[in-house]
């Protein structure tokens, strides 16, 4: 049963590998996106890298739930819907979207998953000790 | 233009790995470009080669329903240099394929040594732009040309042959 240290250490190891990054740059705060350059064919390469570290399964759309923000029953005028924002906090339980929600603009989605709520993701799925 | 970067499959086993050989020689007229008295293949082109071994895996994995893109090379690691006369023998192998793309990891060997080595990602596009340039004609003529169904074995053991579909979208292009 891995640590949440450990947990943390896989993913960064994850992360320096998918994202050609320096390890001193992936922070629990640091953002896939903005901060770390991630592009949408990175997240692909990262879900493998995760599944392969911590021998898990990630079905499509679980980390990073795309269907919604192209679903027009949650997108009106660029932006995510009341109904939308419901639908990401139930299927990102690990992600504080408290920012994103007061101005929710779909390209902002993007910036808003950081290191530590990855982190979260992992520790929903393995068995972890403090 | 023609743009294959590798000249043979020499090994290819469905869904698992290929191993494709690339010989360079002295008549290509680019490497009296690269360099001027010093012709090496460029890296860039052996890692084309590399792809291209791993792209028709997994294009053939899918039965070329799919429209597989070269999309990221999260690593490559070249580790000397390749000149004329010299033979590569590029191995590409499956890491996973899913809905939305694939890996491979792949290897450059040369007289047994190891020359190259790249991760090497494929999304799965959809844009109706792309349709060109995924011709089932084109990929069947490219499979035959590189003798993928001379020495392929399908995933049961049997010897590798064209996929119904594609032979049908051949054929009905014709």
């Amino acid at each position: 049963m891995p640590t949440k240290e450990e947990v943390f250490e896989k993913i960064r190891t994850a992360l320096v590998e998918a994202l050609g990054v320096d390890e001193e740059e992936v922070t629990p705060q640091a953002t896939l996106v903005g901060d770390l350059g991630a592009e949408s064919i990175d997240f692909l390469d990262i879900v493998f890298r995760l599944e392969k570290a911590f021998d898990i399964k990630i079905p499509r759309g679980e980390l990073f739930p795309e269907d919604i923000l192209t679903d027009a029953t949650y997108v009106q005028d660029g932006k995510v819907t009341e109904a939308g924002i419901a639908e990401l906090r139930k299927r990102m339980p690990f992600a504080n979207l408290d920012a994103f929600a007061k101005n929710p603009a779909v390209q902002e989605f993007g910036s808003l998953l950081t290191v530590a709520d990855m982190c979260r993701f992992v520790e929903g799925k393995v068995e972890v000790t403090d | 233009m023609r743009w294959y970067w590798i000249d043979r499959f020499v090994e290819f086993h469905s869904g698992r790995y290929a191993k494709a050989v690339k010989n360079i020689s002295l008549s290509e007229d680019h490497l009296h470009d690269h360099f001027p008295n010093y012709p090496m293949l460029p890296n860039s082109l052996i890692l084309e080669g590399m792809a291209q071994t791993g792209g028709l895996l997994v294009c053939e994995h899918n039965q070329f329903r799919e429209k597989v893109v070269l999309a990221k090379v999260p690593k490559a690691t070249f580790h000397c240099a390749a000149t004329p006369g010299d033979q590569l023998i590029y191995t590409a192998k499956i890491e996973y394929v899913r809905p939305e793309g694939a890996m491979v990891t792949t290897t450059s060997h040369k007289g047994g040594v190891l020359h190259a080595e790249a991760e090497v990602v494929f999304a799965h596009l959809n844009h109706p732009k792309l349709g060109s340039l995924f011709d089932p004609e084109t990929f069947l003529r490219m499979m035959r040309l590189l003798g993928a169904f001379d020495i392929g074995v399908a995933a049961d053991g049997s010897p590798l042959t064209p996929p119904r579909g594609l032979i049908e979208a051949a054929n009905g292009k014709e």
